[in-house]
């Protein structure tokens, strides 16, 4: 590929022709919007909608009485409803919806809504949510414990018996908001033929197509969600965005005309679920000799008031408790937790952020305690060609590249040389200079969490151009570039023959999420088995043609080549087309089996790993405070870089929101509220709050993976906080348990105080 | 009453007046290159051109433009309709993702080249800081102003 970059979709980007979905207009379309309650737990009573009706260009107010099909969605619990009717469970529950012929008088009418409620004790706190007399947020389910998930491995007593050195420390992460700049968006079209055509600012439009069904009461096969640009979503254009399609469906419905309900930013910030926030309490047992014996953690989650995806992201945090090291005896114990907080779901890492902010923390104490270099301990305990992970699985599917990770990342960011220069506190410095790094791996794509395969078709037409659909969705980082890539690469021709078809849920089968980072391996899996079947069928018509067996026919430089002859593809799709047989392919790719026992926690969790390390170089303001970060590295593994700028983008685009995450994001709830609505309040990095950064790519194809490809969204997201956690601590020598470090002079955050039977050097 | 927008006057009736530019642009015009992100002029999705100053059309109404010459990103093409250059560096940095910043990035980028065509990396970055970008850690997106910043040296 040349050096410039390539997207399919950037030309329409650049000039604002590009249609989002509230730039979509059509004859007839009426406004919806939302109405809230002032209430964070209650029980309702009754909505008076009289005021609102007759406001002036109301059309028709909605309240969960007017749902004909099911008000309750989810994609592992069904709890959320579309609009609440028993109770309203958290700050952003939409009570009714107002639709008018403009959406100014849609928001004067919502205010004219009033909700009567007999208010509920809130339960705001996720450990007083599990004592046995807290007040349910969801009766009917009993308890607030949403689930659990555990790992047993080895014998914790033993392994705690044959450490020296016992550390235990607390840890605490925030809530944080997805920052999308593109806010939830629907528009809905009842179509003659009786379709629902769905457009919407969402990345999961099977999952949507199953929301608006669901409400709408009606087959999935009357609903047909078509794929329109995506302002952002990193995993927050789900449930939320679902539920706001299925809003504007449901009025469209029962309108029988085109609805369109786009969010204002408060609206999106109160309402659309978060990154749940941790609190974990991480005890580790390590050795003289600098192996870590035992870890025993307790993980709890607060989901908020609905269940959402928090037992996936949960199980990935169980999984990968230990960070990338093998550890034998391992006792963890990870709770998700209903509260009548908003609720929490997926967020780019989905559960790893949280877990490698302790880890790569705990590596970094331990080290310390033995007075051992902290990379060195790393690699004492890291996981190697063919170790086990703590769950079991051996790693010897693939290339296990921890260490070249760890390698590549201290060589360009001049590690060594710079560790030497840093401040630890020394009070001669005005500017304390800190550098420090963490390294994960991670399991790929969804693993025992979900159903895991995709499906691409592959339809070449007469003049050899080619049609390509493939069940990913472009969420904005270049899915489709990198599906059309992978597709050129197969068939030897250029990109710019293959158009992507615009993505819609009646033309290719339920392919999943576009999560998980999943998109160019899984989607790219299918890419790859519908070409090989393409080229299986054009070998087999043409190598009568071509003069040789078709196991010799090859694709290359535009071209279908036999024996000593050639034919331009255009040619040999012409040919096609006369021999009678369409040069078309379906393709499916399974992810390979994986495995898990929830008693145990034993299992091979994900099909392959991904591994990568992110230093940070940084200064922290001896007297303000301020941290100015001066350079941050990357190394990530990623099978094979398919679009490299686009790659280049998630590497940068990712160290970023690390960033954000580690200094200063945080949903600020009081009483169940959201405090910081908007972009002045809820502050993501600024370009000039940030550095010049290093990317460097890692490429070590995966044999399971066809594309070569692996992934990278989300490891590049996921181990920024503790890489600053760690240069904060060189540069200050003061630890910090708890993000955002807001003021990294203060260690008022830190751990509680040490259990008394803990072990001190001796 | 007129405004200029993308080179072309429009005639603004009196009840126009006291509608926000972002929506007049939009909705009239339905010039949606323009983005509605925060709606309180912090993020710079809604930045268009105005007298060649980038300002946020989210916090003008009608009237403030009234006679002034409105640049939106589909103004931003060249007569012969081919991408500007500094479009075109858009593209070839990959600083475009999702696309939702980038209308507003350019127009931002495209005042700081008219009166300042050779900004170091530094000053791109704090011109740039009061846009928003969620995906692309801004890196590419500064890369992009440096290499269109040539062009407008001419
Ligand atoms: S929408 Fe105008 S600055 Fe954000
Ligand atoms: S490219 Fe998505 S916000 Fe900038």
């Amino acid at each position: 590929m040349p050096d410039r970059a390539w997207r399919n979709d950037a030309v329409a980007k650049v000039t604002g022709a590009a249609r989002y979905t509230d730039d979509l207009k059509l004859p007839g379309l009426l406004h919806a919007v939302p109405v809230y309650s002032n209430f964070v737990h209650a029980r309702i009573r009754t909505i008076r909608t009289g005021a609102a009706e007759a406001a002036e260009g109301v059309i028709r107010i909605l309240t969960a009485r007017d749902i004909p099909g099911a008000n309750r969605h989810g994609q592992i619990r069904k709890d959320m409803p579309v609009l609440a009717d028993d109770k309203i469970r958290y700050h952003g529950d939409v009570i009714a919806i107002v639709v008018a012929r403009t959406r100014v008088q849609a928001v004067a009418a919502a205010a004219l809504v009033e909700v009567v409620a007999e208010p509920l004790p809130a339960v705001l706190d996720p450990e007083e949510a599990l004592r046995p007399d807290a007040v349910p947020v969801h009766e009917q389910h009993g308890s607030n414990l949403i689930h659990t998930h555990r790992v047993r491995r080895g014998d914790i007593e033993r392994g705690f018996g044959e450490s020296d050195f016992i550390l235990e420390h607390d840890f605490q992460t925030q809530h944080v908001e997805h920052a999308y700049l593109e806010t939830e968006a629907a528009v809905c079209l009842p179509r003659p033929d009786g379709v629902m055509e769905v457009r919407g600012s969402m990345q999961h439009p099977f999952s949507t197509r199953r929301f608006v069904a669901g409400t709408l009461g009606e087959p999935l096969a009357n609903v047909e969600v078509v794929g329109t640009p995506l302002g952002g979503g990193f995993g927050g254009k789900d449930d939320t965005a679902a539920l706001v399609c299925a809003r504007a469906a449901l009025a469209a419905r029962l309108l029988g005309r085109p609805v369109k309900m786009t969010y204002d930013r408060e609206w999106s910030m109160r309402e659309s679920y978060k990154r749940h926030p941790y609190r974990v309490r991480y005890r580790m047992g390590v050795r003289r000799d600098g192996i870590i014996r035992a870890v025993h953690c307790r993980i709890v989650a607060d989901g908020g008031a609905y269940c959402s995806v928090t037992p996936w992201v949960t199980w990935r945090s169980t999984v990968q408790c230990c960070g990338p090291y093998t550890v034998e005896n391992v006792h963890c114990d990870t709770l998700g937790v209903y509260t009548n907080n908003v609720f929490t779901g997926a967020m780019r890492g989905f559960g790893s952020p949280q877990m490698n902010f302790v880890v790569e923390q705990m590596v970094e104490i331990a080290a310390e305690k033995l007075g051992m270099d902290a990379v060195e301990f790393r690699r004492l305990n890291m996981v190697q060609q063919d170790s086990l992970t703590i769950t079991g699985q051996k790693l010897n599917q693939h290339r296990v590249a921890m260490g070249e990770a760890l390698d590549r990342v201290r060589e360009a960011s001049s590690f060594e040389e710079k560790r030497k220069r840093c401040s630890h506190g020394s009070d001669e410095e005005e500017e304390l200079y800190g550098i420090g790094l963490a390294m994960s791996y991670r399991g790929v794509s969804l693993g025992a969490e979900g159903a895991d395969f995709t499906a691409a078709t592959v339809n070449a037409q007469a003049d050899g151009s080619i049609l390509l659909d493939v069940g990913v969705h472009e969420n904005g980082q270049g899915a489709e570039s990198a599906m059309i890539l992978v597709l050129a690469r197969e068939l030897g021709v250029r990109p710019d023959r293959i158009r992507l078809q615009r993505s819609s849920t009646a033309t290719i089968p339920d392919s999943g999420t576009t999560v998980a980072s999943r998109g160019t391996i899984m989607g790219g899996g299918a890419v790859v088995q519908a070409a090989r079947e393409l080229k299986r069928k054009i070998a087999t018509t043409l190598s009568q043609r071509l003069g040789c067996p078709m196991e010799e026919i090859r694709f290359e430089g535009e071209a279908v080549h036999g024996r000593g002859q050639a034919l331009p593809f255009a040619e040999a799709m012409a040919e096609m087309y006369k021999a009678r047989v369409f040069p078309f392919a379906f393709g499916m790719f399974r992810a390979p089996e994986v495995s898990w026992d929830e008693e145990t926690g034993q299992g091979d969790a994900y099909f392959t790993w991904v591994y990568g390390c992110q230093a940070v170089e940084l200064t922290v303001n001896r007297r303000t405070g301020k941290v100015t970060l001066l350079g941050m590295t990357a190394a990530h593994d990623v099978g094979r870089a398919v679009n490299r700028p686009m790659v280049l983008g998630q590497f940068y685009g990712g160290m970023a929101m690390g960033a954000g995450y580690a200094l200063q994001e945080e949903v600020r709830m009081e009483e169940g509220k959201i405090r910081n609505t908007n972009f002045h309040t809820y502050r993501i990095l600024k370009a000039d709050q940030l550095p010049d950064m290093q990317a460097v790519i890692i490429e070590n194809p995966d044999p399971l993976s066809p594309s070569g490809a692996k992934s990278i969204g989300e490891p590049v997201n996921e181990i920024m906080a503790p890489a600053i956690a760690n240069a904060i601590y060189n540069a200050t020598g003061i630890r910090h348990f708890r993000i955002p470090i807001l003021n990294p002079l203060s260690s008022e955050s830190s751990a509680e105080d040490p259990p008394a039977d803990r072990k001190e050097p001796s | 009453m007129k405004v200029h927008v993308n080179r072309k006057p429009v005639e603004v009736s009196g009840e126009a007046l006291g509608t926000r530019l972002i929506d007049f642009l939009r909705e009239e015009l339905d010039l949606t290159g323009t983005k509605y992100s925060c709606g309180i002029g912090v993020c710079g999705s809604c930045t268009v051109l105005v007298d060649r100053k980038a300002v946020r059309s989210c916090r003008l109404e009608v009237r403030d433009v009234l006679d002034k010459k409105v640049l939106t990103i589909e103004g931003m093409l060249r007569p012969d309709g081919s991408l500007h250059p500094l479009q075109q560096a858009f593209l070839d940095a990959g600083a475009v993702q999702c696309g939702y910043c980038t209308p507003g990035m350019i127009l931002t980028a495209h005042a700081l080249l008219l009166r300042h065509p050779a900004p170091t990396r530094e000053e791109i970055r704090s011109a740039l800081r009061n846009n928003l970008c969620r995906c692309t850690g801004y890196q590419q997106i500064v890369e992009a102003v440096e290499r269109a910043a040539p062009f407008y040296r001419k």
